[in-house]
């Protein structure tokens, strides 16, 4: 637990040392925001929203999709760590593996929150508006962590196997292709082609995006927010859990 | 007799050395052993295995086989007492660039169970001892490689372990700053009676440092014990020919085999090292035997035995021409 708290401090320093980092993190989402939001406006029509746009229904699964795109460079530390001899040093010394993998996670996922409430501000901007209330934005606040913290260890993992800045942004982008569309981020599932639907129903960022988007509307299912949210804390505590085991794969590597 | 500090029997490491290639064996049986309060050099060509002796005994990476020892602990079975029981400064810079030299070992500490107040003093106490309290507060990649290297091996101490692992410490340093970390590491080893096990490149640190040596080749230890003892093993001088031309067809070596009281002919492009038993006697001789061939010869010295040719003598490789190799 101290070597979580000291492992969280030295990300944490590092991270808000380079605050312009974070802002630029934020392009991406806010083109995606207000490029779709003009694209489609109009074009598909959602029931249970107070004020059915179509920018309010895509904000929610744009900070999914942010918190899953910052999750991939998460394992470009880890890999920079290799290239010097920051990790052999950290791993001859009693840290906790398990520290070395949560400290630099809940770093991360304090930008997720951070990104999360600027891309809702981006959204009100652009007019969208929850009828959800607070707990419905604290929802898809956790939920946003819960993506970045599951990817962000998987990319971690891939980090500690592949040793290469290249492997791991090209694996990350071969899957968080199919994770962003084959989901409901974007689409209405009711609009879309059927197999889309199906392959949804698999992914964790679709669940993270389902579960918020309830959350915020005027009357939620709650049933499925909880059936959403427990199938994404036990994803994001299964790959974490796996990861944190890759260091022994390095260890057995070198 | 003190216990041994370090203790490494028969250990075997083989890494995959790409598809359908047999397996490449980077430690082929070592064993060497230190007493407490020793300084040990492992001094070895290019990929003899040194840093993976001292991968396996940080516990970094595991052994196939064999077993090893770091103060009484095995380092499969009490990894966790084996840890709190070392500092290791990797080949490669092992600090946090984007930290300062005191986030950096603040944090080191206090990974190692220091209280937040002691690992400030401690940390403090350490950049004063390697002279970096004036750039304490900067981010360590501002650094330059000196001081890295030297930020580096404060890290290695901030816990006070017993035994020190420095992989290649000095390789980057000036020879002020080198001399000033043999001096630092001289004085915790026989002060504090810290065991320190030092890879090297340098002849003349692992001469002035280490109180025992192991030349390391193939991953096996070919000769060890004292500097001084090594070198007295060699009998008499050493003879070192620069020769106009290349020896491309080996009449050189030939030659010179010939001749009585030489032995240990090496031939490295154009330069040509020889034992022999007498300096004097033996240079007319071997001058004059590449002079009826007509071998034009640039220089000749003799020299009394140093670490190079005690590493020659085991390596098969002149200590200079493995240093041209790698640069
Ligand atoms: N992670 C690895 N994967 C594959 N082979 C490795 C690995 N690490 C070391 N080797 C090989 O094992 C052998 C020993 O390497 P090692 O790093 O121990 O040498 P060294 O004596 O430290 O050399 P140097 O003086 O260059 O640092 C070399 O042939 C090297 O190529
Ligand atoms: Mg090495």
């Amino acid at each position: 637990m101290t070597h979580t708290t000291l492992i969280t401090g030295r990300w944490l320093r590092a991270q808000y040392r380079q605050p312009a980092l974070i802002a630029f993190t934020l392009v991406q989402p806010a083109i995606w925001l207000l490029l779709f939001g003009q694209l489609f406006r109009g074009v598909v029509n959602i029931p249970g929203f107070g004020d059915s746009s179509y920018i309010a229904f895509l904000t929610p699964g744009i900070v999914m999709m942010t918190a899953l795109m910052n999750s991939g460079w998460s394992g470009t530390t880890f890999i920079a760590d290799m290239e010097r001899g920051v990790m052999d040093r950290m791993l001859a010394s009693p840290v906790s593996r398990g520290g070395l993998m949560a400290g630099q996670l809940i770093s991360n996922a304090t930008t997720t929150v951070i990104q999360t409430i600027l891309v809702f501000a981006i959204g009100f901007a652009a007019g969208a508006r929850y009828d959800g209330g607070a707990g419905g934005y604290a929802i898809t606040v956790f939920a946003a962590m819960l993506v970045g913290t599951a990817f962000g260890s998987l990319s971690n993992a891939v980090a500690l196997l592949t040793r290469q800045d290249e492997a791991l942004i090209g694996i990350f982008q071969f899957v968080s292709l199919p994770l962003t569309f084959m989901s409901s981020i974007m689409i209405d599932p009711r609009v879309a082609p059927h197999w889309v639907n199906v392959a949804a129903r698999f992914n964790p960022v679709d669940w993270a995006a389902l579960a918020a988007r309830q959350a915020l509307s005027a009357a939620p299912d709650w049933s499925s927010v909880a059936r959403h949210g427990l199938y994404l804390v036990a994803f994001t505590l299964i790959v974490g859990w796996l990861s944190t085991r890759a260091f022994r794969t390095y260890q057995r590597s070198i | 007799m003190a216990t041994d500090a370090l203790e490494a029997v028969d250990l075997v490491k083989t890494y995959p050395a790409g598809r359908k290639k047999p397996r490449l064996r980077a430690l082929d049986g070592l064993t060497f052993s230190v007493p407490e309060g020793v300084v040990l050099g492992l001094l070895g060509p290019n990929g003899a295995g040194k840093s993976t002796t001292v991968k396996i005994l940080t516990t970094l990476s595991r052994a196939d086989s064999g077993t090893a020892r770091v103060v009484g602990y095995d380092v499969n079975r009490s990894q966790e007492q084996v840890r709190r029981s070392i500092g290791y400064v990797p080949q490669k810079s092992s600090s946090d660039p984007l930290a300062t030299g005191v986030e950096n070992l603040v944090l080191s500490g206090r990974i190692y169970g220091l209280s937040r107040s002691l690992a400030v003093r401690r940390a403090s106490e350490l950049l004063e001892r390697f002279e970096l309290t004036a750039v304490g507060d900067r981010p360590v990649k501002t650094y330059s490689g000196g001081m890295q290297r030297k930020l580096d091996v404060a890290l290695g101490l901030v816990h006070r372990p017993r035994v020190l692992f420095l992989d290649e410490p000095t390789t980057g340093l000036d020879p002020e700053a080198r001399a000033e970390l043999w001096n630092e590491v001289g004085r915790l080893s026989g002060d504090e009676g810290l065991t320190v096990l030092l890879t090297t490149h340098y002849l003349e640190e692992a001469d002035w440092l280490a109180d025992q040596l192991a030349i390391v080749d193939h991953g096996k230890v070919v000769a060890e014990g004292t500097p001084e003892a090594l070198k007295a093993e060699l009998r008499g001088d050493s003879v070192h020919v620069e020769l106009v031309s290349p020896d491309t067809d080996g009449l050189v070596h030939r030659l010179l085999s010939d001749l009585p009281g030489v032995g240990e002919i090496v031939v490295e492009g154009n330069v040509l090292r020889a034992r022999v038993d007498h300096g004097a006697t033996a240079v007319p001789a071997v001058l004059g035997a590449l002079e009826d061939k007509a071998v034009p010869v640039t220089a000749v010295t003799v020299s009394r035995p140093s670490l190079d040719d005690v590493y020659l003598r085991y390596t098969g490789r002149s200590f200079r021409s493995v240093e041209g190799e790698a640069a």
